[in-house]
């Protein structure tokens, strides 16, 4: 009875979603243990705690919010290529509302030390915020009329916006980079409250989705869109609207991304900022369990699976791959988490569950 | 090896065991050169086992075969072929783009010098096979979609017999998706095999079917075998207690529970149809529906049976005509629409249109009363599980755990999940196209059973069905389809014959 009830708890885990991507976090970490001395060396500097594993949460948390969103359009069955480039619109909004003087002027040195002041914006905090989140998030909703309404497939619908995106935040700015001088804009990408602060907005993002989704019925019927558009459609279930609600969360989500990745580095930089996010974004999901045709999703297991994709990326910078090779690195390493999803390596685990039953 | 003699293909003692079932228990089966022989049993009697052991699919863990007089081990189904061992699947797994004569010859395609395909000599050959083999002319070069299921189901018989001489040929239930005449065509083409000294395994759900075409009748239950009976010598109430093992008396009751419910029956109607049109679907359609009533609908495949369905339940707009729920004339066209006016439909694809597989039984159930409810008034799991388990028990759902996902049940109570569905949103207006389809003799009778004391307890039923025998069982009115028209309305106590005419149309 005892043995039996173990192996039903095993089993329970290995099922669970968020069992195969903490596995491969625990995987990467574990060779970081043996590999890289140190690396899970904590320092608290001003009650501040710092170190690699810190950096990880940290660089990791632009594309698990980005996860976030991703998450919701993936399990619908769609996808959302244009996220880096709605960072761009946004990064460049922000950036324009901070600091427009910059645009299309000679600066004189007077311009130039009042901008360059830490505590000098154009606009105050709150309204630069709302107003790059709304822009975000209608990109987000012209996506998803694309989608659900005029009936484009997803990916073609939100590559127009991919291609076009990284354009329009240049035209923003005027083809400038914008610097980003002001502090507390900047507290966003770089504060540090104990933990880095972009980790608060990630659990807040995440709660704030999980609520949205969990308590109410919105996730299931994502689910119900995503396994069977059909029999959802039958039962009901409007599911244009779904659609149209996940890409403009998803828009809202790449928002913050932007708000996050442009305070990070102090610039509008709309040529580079996210470059190809977008995809580390997808394998989070997928490396979180959501299918690519929709169905089941785990919020939870996609940051994991954000989480996972970082912890290549520092752990290459740690043992000294050279930056110019790392995506071939994280190729592979791709490659070896998906396998770790498959038929046999599942079986593999029941296995281990039961081999445990027949020993004593 | 005496017992081995004479026969095609013999098995002996045919034992499998799953994981918690005896699927297959000492199963003898034999089949003769030339013979059509039905396999006969409810869902979970084991016939797809001892298919999937004659295939290769799964090795038997004991037993023998014998291949006209020697023992063969099967270790696959590529060695099944060889053997000559074909099968036909209920789904057709063929490629709709190519034409019928590259899916007869897909991977075996003759070449020409230049080592391309032979176009010319790949058509005349799939031709002449067609022609020879099944007695179906057809154009070849034509992409497979272009067919009637039909003739795809006989491309699929073509390309099975063309991979080996087929010696066995296992149609695993081909006619669940064809009409009367396809069926037809099917059966001669089935004879024409059987003339050639095929020996075909038939395995089917229409009891009807079976005694029309198949010479012997092999009947399992719960894994054992019941017996082989030769078909003129078996009436269908035999055959179907044999199926069933247990009395008919329950199925018989049901006439009259019918006539006894008939006093519930409210004279004004709950639903109006008045000359409903639509193109390519149907033709000035008229109906009443009454409270306590069940109304079959009866008619061929493509007689309009199901897109009437979908105008009723107002998922269609009509093009005129009008549908009166109530007294109010139905304008929104929506699911959702027709939910809030009280009106269900149970879809006839179960699998694309109805269930959600990968959801739970629970998440199944409250699906179009979530709906209903909206994004934001959430029923909470506890008030989930009070509707699941309430009509888990009503409806005897067979499923370990309301958490269990619905692809994990048997048709059957899928089909009762859906059933489950509707009634949860407590609809005035039941409309159930095929509610029994592909499901086995003991839950069909439950779920007619189930209809009629719905009827009672104050509901509106249209009943559609292919199976005229069912609706004339259940129904107390039967309205007539033919070319997507009404062509009669009966009261229940017809005799068949007279529908089957006003069905075919024939003078005659």
């Amino acid at each position: 009875m005892r043995k039996n009830r173990s192996s039903f708890t095993w089993r329970k885990i290995t099922e669970s979603k968020l069992f195969f991507p903490l596995l491969a976090l625990f995987i990467i970490l574990l060779l970081d243990f043996i590999l890289i001395p140190g690396f899970f060396k904590l320092q608290i500097r001003d009650g501040n705690l710092y170190g690699s594993l810190i950096d990880i949460l940290r660089n990791g948390s632009t594309v698990a919010i980005l996860a976030i969103g991703m998450t919701l359009v993936i399990a619908t069955g769609g996808i959302d290529l244009s996220v880096v480039a709605v960072m761009a619109i946004a990064a460049s909004v922000a950036a324009l509302l901070m600091n427009p003087y910059v645009l299309g002027k000679e600066l004189s040195p007077q311009i130039l030390k009042l901008i360059r002041d830490p505590n000098f914006t154009w606009q105050p905090l709150w309204v630069v915020l709302l107003t790059t989140l709304l822009v975000a998030t209608a990109c987000g909703f012209w996506n998803g009329l694309l989608v659900a309404y005029a009936r484009i497939q997803p990916m073609v619908a939100t590559l127009i916006l991919m291609i076009a995106g990284r354009g329009i935040a240049q035209l923003i700015t005027n083809g400038v980079r914008i610097q980003i001088f002001y502090e507390p804009y900047a507290f966003i990408g770089q504060g540090w409250v104990v933990l880095p602060f972009c980790l608060y907005l990630v659990a807040f993002i995440y709660a704030l989705t999980w609520l949205f989704t969990r308590r109410t019925a919105i996730g299931m019927f994502i689910e119900s869109v995503g396994i069977n558009p059909r029999s959802s459609f039958f039962s009901g279930i409007n599911e244009r609207n779904i659609k149209l609600m996940v890409y403009t969360f998803c828009g809202l989500c790449a928002g913050v991304a932007g708000l996050v990745a442009s305070a990070n580095i102090k610039t509008s930089d709309a040529n580079n900022i996210g470059w190809s996010l977008e995809l580390d974004a997808i394998l989070a999901v997928v490396i979180g369990g959501t299918s690519m045709s929709g169905g089941r999703f785990s919020i939870l297991a996609s940051i994991i699976g954000a989480m996972v994709m970082q912890a290549v990326t520092t752990s290459m910078y740690a043992i000294g791959v050279p930056a110019f090779a790392l995506t071939a690195i994280k190729g592979v390493v791709v490659i070896l988490v998906i396998l770790l999803y498959s038929e046999q390596a599942r079986s593999f685990f029941q296995n281990v569950a039961s081999d445990r039953k027949i020993k004593p | 090896m005496s017992e081995a003699d004479g026969y095609l293909l013999s098995m002996v003692g045919i034992s499998k065991a799953f994981p918690g079932v005896q699927a297959l228990d000492k199963v003898d089966f034999n089949l003769k050169r030339g013979e059509i022989h039905c396999l006969m049993g409810e869902n979970g009697a084991g016939k797809s086992t001892l298919i999937k052991v004659l295939t290769g699919v799964d090795r038997p863990d004991s037993g023998k075969i014998f291949l006209e007089g020697k023992e063969v081990h099967v270790r696959s189904p590529q060695h099944a072929q060889a053997l000559g061992i074909s099968t036909v699947y209920q789904e057709i797994n063929l490629c709709m783009n190519l034409s019928v004569a590259g899916n007869i010859l897909l991977g075996r395609e003759p070449h020409n010098r230049a080592g391309g395909i032979d176009l010319a000599k790949m058509n005349a050959e799939a031709s002449e096979l067609l022609r020879r083999l099944l007695g179906v002319d057809i154009e070849v070069t034509q992409p497979l979609h272009t067919f009637t299921v039909a003739i795809q189901q006989m491309v699929a018989i073509a390309r099975a017999l063309h991979i080996a001489s087929a010696k066995i040929l296992i149609l695993d239930e081909p006619t669940s998706s064809l009409d009367a005449v396809e069926t037809q065509q099917l059966f001669m083409v089935m004879r024409k095999l059987r003339e050639q000294g095929v020996g075909i395994i038939f395995i089917t759900h229409f009891i009807g079917q079976v005694y029309e075409v198949s010479d012997r009748i092999s009947v399992l239950r719960n894994g054992r075998l019941v017996g082989t009976f030769d078909s003129a010598s078996l009436s269908r109430l035999e055959l179907i207690s044999k199926m069933i093992g247990r009395s008919l008396d329950e199925l018989d009751e049901m006439s009259k529970v019918k006539l006894e419910s008939r006093k519930f029956i409210e004279s004004e109607p709950i639903l109006e149809a008045k000359g409903l049109t639509r193109l390519n679907a149907i033709h000035d359609f008229d109906i009443e529906m009454h409270t306590g009533e069940v109304v079959g609908l009866a008619g061929l495949l493509g007689s309009g049976r199901t897109e009437t369905a979908g105008l009723l339940f107002g998922s269609e707009r009509p093009d005129s005509g009008a549908v009166v729920v109530n007294g109010e004339v139905v304008q929104d066209y929506t699911p959702l629409g027709s939910i809030k006016r009280g009106v269900a439909l149970c879809p006839e694809d179960r699998k694309a249109a109805g269930i959600v597989d990968d959801l739970t039984v629970r998440e199944n159930i409250v699906l179009a009363i979530q709906a209903n409810n909206g994004w934001f008034k959430y029923l909470t799991p506890q008030e989930q599980y009070a509707i699941a388990d309430r009509y888990i028990e009503l409806l005897n759902i067979v499923t370990p755990s309301p958490d269990q996902p619905v692809r994990n049940l048997s048709g059957g109570n899928q089909q009762k999940v859906i059933l489950a569905r509707w009634l949860a949103t407590n609809p005035k207006i039941l409309i159930l196209d095929e509610p029994t389809r592909g499901i086995d003799v003991g839950t069909k009778a439950e779920i007619q059973k189930l209809v009629l004391s719905l009827a009672e307890e104050g509901k509106a039923c249209l009943f559609i069905s292919s199976e005229l025998e069912e609706v004339l069982r259940v129904s107390h009115r039967i309205a007539v389809l033919r070319e997507r028209q009404k062509v009669a309305e009966f009261s229940g106590d017809v005799d068949e014959q007279v529908i089957m005419q006003a069905i075919a149309g024939s003078e005659a």
